[in-house]
């Protein structure tokens, strides 16, 4: 074939783009392939691709695509860690002449992977799907507003994953750090497809996540049952409404910022240029203004899930509701208005940054309104000491220690000197881990018997705790001492041999998280062996109080027989105080959306445009985009887009839960 | 939804609707489109920033005097104003259930869309003859991307007013179909807001520079 077809087939894409020479990619490609080859044969001999299909991928019930979200982000987990795992052996090693095992160009993707991935494919993932499976449940509904979006959205997040998955395997990613600022990420330094995966693996993800933000606000708004008024909505449901509001208020500018880098890129304008009249600080604002309220959008569902745990294993009211639900809405409007606090050293003058440190420092009240709420809701409480509150109590030490820091970086005059330093590294895994991380291990502890009727084994959780907790102090307490003594991140080989058991210490630390992911697969895996045991048929586990534990546990299809109707905050706790007894007659056939495939096909011709436009492989972009028109179109002319459960199906349902209770008894 | 909440009535709590109504279809879809437009009106929102940083940055290339034809610029915001006028009577006859003169108006409008995107290209086309393109400089840069990602917006909405017009010919004014014209006005308008924006923003005060 001449050169010429080939370029127009296959683009930039040859072998050369293949990682063969880097024994460390070839190894995991097959480590990978390995396993994928397995699952996929697994799945076709047991034959479950059907079963996959129609009860999953095609789903359209919040429960499986909240689920389907959690897994996504637990697979992600371990990649993104294995980059961590990476980096801090690297460190560890390269003193004294010594390079360490990883060269320039695959140590500068590692980092930036790592970011990437943690933030959008792993704490993302995690914390819609908490929200997905929780939020209709606490406030009494059927599903979402848009359920097929709901399929949609999580597709399409799944879409960015594949792609920056594949950027490991087939050709690279970008090494310009997690937000790739200009000019180095720009065409002129960075020529190569690794910037080009970042920017269509995060607008593909980034156009689900948009779209789920607006639908769980439609959702939390119009669905609530009879009775729920605002101020009765769980605390939870309440950071939610607020996550998802940041989520809509702020991805468009991060998809804005994006698109504008790839006209850059692609097209030659100038933008983030030096020259031409371009403005790289531009990128760097714009990117910000998108990314410090991302950082609220995944600590403040956190935050509702430590509300709800702390209360229901204190056995108490929350304390302080009222003031929660305000210091969350502060939190919401601040978030907006301290940006520039990542970029002091931009050289915008006094008076900026000193507005900008005031409004950072000023966050860290109602947060600390928060923190008092948690403690006096303990206070005087019964606590019992199960998994989900023992995250609650690390979070609460942890968070403290971060928020601290996080104050004294909001000093201009200090984040001078700190800028860029491991300190600043130290602050946000502190926050980010303690915050972010251990809430959503609280909430999967919590919520994982709601979602398949038997609760998590105890003892691996609480070994995956410690190691978690220990591996944390030891792994980032280093990093502040180094950070202090001016090193900066993102570096390979150090000069200095007086740092090393700093970077040591930290290895360690790594590698006790690590025990304590796999001790949480361990974990997964017992719970599920020993699942008889561990069994719960009452629905309520943990004696709580909001209107997901109202219901069984799995729920039904349709959560609820009947729409609740609601009197009090704690809604389920005053059902219980008051008697309620169970509906066992007169129910009624139940209306509910469809499955369809749409989602999943719109989302896979969306990352091969990715893919096509990555490798300027212009055919396959055009083609996908075209297609993906036309199936789109296509699915609106599709009006019967929902189904009755007929009513004998319910009785089933209820008539099994009705036994199974009178079994409990 | 009117429920009994009050326990006084029957001394007991309500705890469950035991008569219930489903949700109408499309409950939410009006907040949820506002919600959408909303989220796009900040996409205009950052782009206009990102013109307004870089704005008078011409890197010794063209200005706005020396591009801007304010008497075309004027002839096409007419265009979609006007628009936006046939889509109102697109909307009212619907009130009226009156098939043929919904769809009449909704022709009148996409003819008006089309003007307005066609009178854009030839602008865009003359401007790149003359070698203001988009590499050209960081205003340019701007400019295009602005009005380019606008224009851009008025074509998507002439592929839905098109698919539109298919669905109201072969299924009628049926309850669904109602709210998606609904939805393509709020669209519609939306656009012609942003438009009035970009005319002022950049046309008027660009020529004013």
């Amino acid at each position: 074939m001449s050169p010429d077809l080939l370029k127009f087939i296959f683009g930039r894409l040859g072998f050369d783009s293949l990682p063969i020479h880097e024994p460390i990619l070839v190894g995991t490609f097959a480590v990978v392939a390995l396993g994928g080859v397995t699952l996929l044969a697994g799945l076709t001999y047991f034959r479950l691709w059907g079963y996959l299909w129609r009860e999953w991928f095609t789903t359209v019930d919040h429960k499986r695509i909240g689920i389907m979200y959690i897994i996504l982000g637990i697979v992600m987990l371990l990649r993104g860690f294995a980059d961590a795992l990476m980096m801090r052996a690297q460190q560890a090693m390269a003193f004294g002449g010594s390079e360490g095992f990883l060269p320039a160009h695959h140590y500068d993707q590692v980092f930036t992977a790592h970011g990437v991935i943690m933030i959008f494919f792993v704490a993302m993932p995690l914390v819609t799907g908490l929200m997905n499976y929780v939020v209709p449940l606490q406030i009494g509904a059927r599903d979402v507003s848009f359920p097929f979006l709901n399929n949609f959205s999580f597709w399409m997040t799944v879409g960015g994953a594949v792609l920056v998955m594949l950027s490991l395997f087939i050709g690279e990613f970008a090494r310009t750090g997690w937000l790739a600022y200009p000019p180095l990420s720009n065409i002129g330094y960075s020529p190569d497809v690794g910037v080009d995966y970042y920017i269509w693996g995060l607008q593909v993800a980034g156009v689900g996540t948009t779209l789920s933000g607006i639908n769980l606000i439609c959702t939390i708004v119009k669905l609530r049952c009879p009775g729920m008024t605002m101020m009765r909505m769980p605390v939870f449901t309440w950071t939610s409404l607020c996550t998802n509001i940041l989520i809509v208020a702020s991805f468009p500018v991060l998809t804005v910022v994006l698109a504008l880098l790839s006209l850059d890129r692609y097209v030659g304008t100038n933008f983030f240029t030096n020259d031409f009249g371009g403005s790289p600080m531009m990128y760097v604002n714009l990117i910000w203004i998108w990314g410090h309220p991302e950082v609220y959008i995944l600590v403040l569902p956190a935050f509702g899930i430590f509300s709800e745990v702390t209360s229901t294993f204190s056995g108490k009211r929350l304390f302080g509701y009222t003031s929660m639900v305000y210091a969350t809405v502060v939190i919401t409007i601040l978030s907006y208005l301290v940006w520039l606090h990542h970029f002091f050293t931009m050289g915008s003058g006094a008076s900026v940054n000193s507005f900008f440190g005031i409004t950072t420092m000023i966050i860290s009240i109602p947060t600390g309104a928060k923190m008092f709420n948690w403690l006096f809701t303990m206070y005087r409480g019964r606590i019992r000491y199960e998994l989900p509150m023992l995250w609650t109590i690390a979070f609460m030490l942890t968070f403290v220690l971060g928020g601290m820091t996080g104050v004294l970086l909001a000093v201009p005059p200090a984040d001078f000197v700190l800028h860029n330093s491991l300190f600043l590294i130290a602050h946000f895994h502190n926050v980010i881990i303690g915050g972010v991380v251990f809430g959503a291990f609280a909430g999967i502890n919590y919520w994982f018997p709601k979602a398949f009727g038997f609760r998590l084994d105890p003892f691996w959780g609480k070994l995956s705790f410690w190691f978690w907790v220990t591996g944390f102090y030891m792994a980032f307490m280093p990093l502040y001492v180094l950070g202090l003594m001016g090193v900066t991140r993102r570096l390979r080989v150090f000069d200095d041999p007086s740092l090393q058991i700093w970077f040591v210490i930290a290895a360690i630390g790594a590698g006790l998280v690590f025990l304590g992911i796999l001790s949480m697969l361990m974990q997964f895996a017992v719970s599920f062996l020993k699942r008889e045991q561990l069994k719960d048929v009452t629905g309520d586990i943990w004696n709580a109080r909001t209107l997901e534990w109202a219901t069984s546990s799995p729920p039904p299809d349709y959560n609820f027989a009947f729409t609740p109707v609601v009197h009090d905050n704690d809604a389920w706790w005053d059902m219980k105080k008051r008697g309620y007894q169970r509906p066992l007659t007169g129910f009624k056939p139940i209306h509910m959306p469809s499955s369809t495939g749409t989602g999943i096909i719109l989302a896979g011709f969306a990352t091969a445009m990715g893919f096509g436009l990555i490798w300027y492989m212009w055919w396959l972009a055009a083609l996908s985009f075209i297609a993906m028109l036309a199936v789109g179109i296509g699915h609106t002319f599709n009006y019967h887009r929902d189904f009755d459960i007929p009513a004998d199906d319910v009785i089933r349902t209820e008539d099994a839960r009705t036994k199974l209770l009178a079994g409990a008894k | 939804m009117t429920v009994a909440v009050n326990p006084a009535q029957t001394g007991e709590p309500v705890f469950y609707l035991a008569d219930e109504h489903p949700h109408p279809e499309g409950y939410s879809t009006s907040l949820g489109f506002w919600i959408y437009l909303m989220s796009d009106c900040l996409i205009f929102a950052m782009l206009f920033a990102a013109f307004g940083v870089l704005g008078a940055n011409y890197a010794a290339g063209p200005a706005p005097k020396d591009l801007f034809d304010l008497d075309l610029v004027a002839v096409n915001t007419s265009m979609l104003l006007l628009s936006s006028i046939t889509y109102g009577f697109a909307m009212l006859t619907m009130q009226q259930n009156k098939i043929a003169q919904t769809q009449m108006w909704l022709l009148i409008t996409g003819l008006f869309g089309a003007a307005f995107i066609g009178i854009e290209l030839t602008e865009f086309a003359h401007m790149i003859h003359e070698g203001a393109t988009p590499q050209r400089s960081a205003f340019l840069s701007a400019f295009f991307t602005l009005v380019g990602t606008h224009g851009l917006h008025v074509s998507c909405g002439l592929i839905w007013l098109v698919t539109l017009m298919v669905q109201v010919w072969r299924f009628g004014l049926i309850e669904a179909n109602r709210r998606r014209l609904m939805c393509l006005s709020m669209f519609w308008h939306f656009l012609d807001v942003v438009w009035i924006g970009v005319f002022t923003f950049v046309y008027l005060l660009g020529v004013l520079r």
